[in-house]
């Protein structure tokens, strides 16, 4: 039951995972990040079966990094950094034992200065979209989002609304997910938000 | 005496040299000549076509110019054979590129591969080199228009204005004379024709003797990028519009 919200916001894009660290009914750990940077713009959240998740978000951050060096320091445009993924999932759902992961990638493009938010699922659903969640938090929070949600929020207007959406997952989740973390994708870079 | 070292791709000579290489590469500038033009609205490919027996029967398509994506062609000098199989890969490794990334591939990475390939047969041996060299003309979003050449050691460089094949370095001479950075792409053109007809042996230029390729920007579609083979009657025209035929008869007099 792990969260993953994200959030496109006029200049950047708002990510926030949950702390816990469960296995079966214990939480493991209260300060898990489940989400790796790719390169400088670029930052992927993931959620799915444990060992998995980390697997696959270490070999996409690998191969991208290896792409940038093999390129003279070129970097992979968002769109270009999603759809390799998708691909990746595509191609692992169809092998013996697929990943199973879900991942949401924030964004941020330098040659067009667009944020993106990109969510794609296991079976190599991609969409670029607004604001999304995967799991059990997607339920709680859509309806959030869709009611608040407008285009070109400020960054503070949008962390505003994501608080609104934890206010709503501690309310109805029935277990206690230790807080998120909250990272903000923008022309300057990929950083922390602290006090969630 | 250097036979020794000559039946060999991978063997260095005393001298510290690859034959079947420089062969190779010797084999090229027998080749007809194919010059690259960069200008600010695009880029001209031009190719001398051998002239072939009366009675071929070719259906007039381009034997040097290929396609490879929506944003690069390419001219061949050397062997026709060994560039098909070389362009049939840089197409595959193109869409290949397009499949998992949902973007063109940048120019310099496809030359790369293509230039990695032809490097492999200069070292793992008992084959011989690709006997090619390629002129790509190219668009993408980082670097626009750009040419490049490559040759049978798998080196390639970037260049505003290059020849290759037969007589490559006049016309380089040429083109260092007459090149200039603000070059349309119809004065580009326009270059090319002229220096061709000074290169090529032939007295009388026409559309049987050359073949004729441009890349530039769409203008109704904004980021297309058009390229365009030219027919024999395009070719024809702008023959008589670059007026070297007239240039031709002036010297004869």
């Amino acid at each position: 039951m792990d969260i993953i919200l994200g959030i496109k916001v006029e200049d950047g894009t708002i990510i926030a995972t949950s702390k816990a660290a469960t296995r079966g009914i214990s939480v493991l750990k209260d300060s898990d990040d489940k989400t790796r940077a790719l390169n400088a713009r670029n930052l992927i959240a993931y959620t799915g079966e444990s060992g998995d998740t980390v697997q696959f978000a270490e070999f996409i951050q690998a191969n991208i990094q290896l792409y940038s060096m093999r390129e003279n320091d070129i970097e992979l445009s968002p769109k270009a950094t999603a759809s390799f993924v998708r691909n990746q999932l595509a191609t692992s759902l169809r092998s013996r034992k697929p990943y199973q992961v879900n991942v949401l990638i924030a964004g941020y493009d330098t040659k067009t200065d667009t944020a993106s938010l990109n969510w794609i699922d296991y079976l190599g659903t991609q969409v670029e979209l607004p604001y999304g969640a995967h799991g059990y938090a997607a339920f709680y929070a859509n309806s959030l989002l869709d009611k608040h949600y407008r285009k070109n929020m400020k960054i503070e207007e949008g962390l505003g609304l994501l608080k609104l959406c934890l206010k709503e997952l501690e309310t109805r989740m029935p277990i206690d997910f230790k807080g998120v973390y909250v990272k903000v994708v923008d022309k300057d870079g990929i950083r922390s938000i602290e006090g969630y | 005496m250097s036979r020794r070292y000559d039946s060999r791709t991978t063997i260095f000579s005393p001298e510290g040299r690859l034959y079947q290489v420089e062969y190779a590469q010797e084999a090229i500038s027998l080749a007809g000549t194919a010059i690259g033009i960069l200008s600010t609205e695009g880029v001209v490919l031009a190719c001398e076509k051998k002239v072939t027996s009366k009675l071929l029967d070719n259906d007039g398509s381009a034997e040097k110019l290929y396609v490879i994506n929506n944003n690069m062609i390419c001219a061949v000098a050397g062997m026709t054979a060994d560039a098909s199989i070389l362009v049939n890969n840089a197409r595959i490794n193109a869409q290949s590129y397009l499949k998992t990334y949902n973007e063109e591939i940048p120019c310099e990475i496809l030359i790369k591969r293509v230039c990695d390939i032809k490097q492999g047969y200069t070292q793992h041996g008992g084959l011989r080199p690709f006997g090619v060299s390629f002129l790509y003309a190219g668009y993408d979003d980082r670097y626009q228009f750009q040419l490049f050449t490559s040759n049978p050691s798998g080196n390639y460089s970037g260049w505003r204005a290059t020849s290759i094949g037969a007589n490559n370095s006049a016309a380089q001479t040429l083109l260092k004379k007459d090149y200039k950075d603000d070059l349309t792409l119809k004065e580009a053109c326009e270059l090319a024709i002229k220096i061709l007809s000074k290169t090529m042996d032939s007295s009388n230029l026409n559309s049987e003797k050359l073949e004729f390729a441009t890349l530039s920007l769409s203008k109704v579609n904004e980021g297309k990028v058009l390229h365009k083979i030219w027919s024999a009657k395009d070719i024809d025209s702008l023959i008589k519009d670059s007026g070297v035929l007239d240039d031709k008869r002036d010297d004869d007099d």
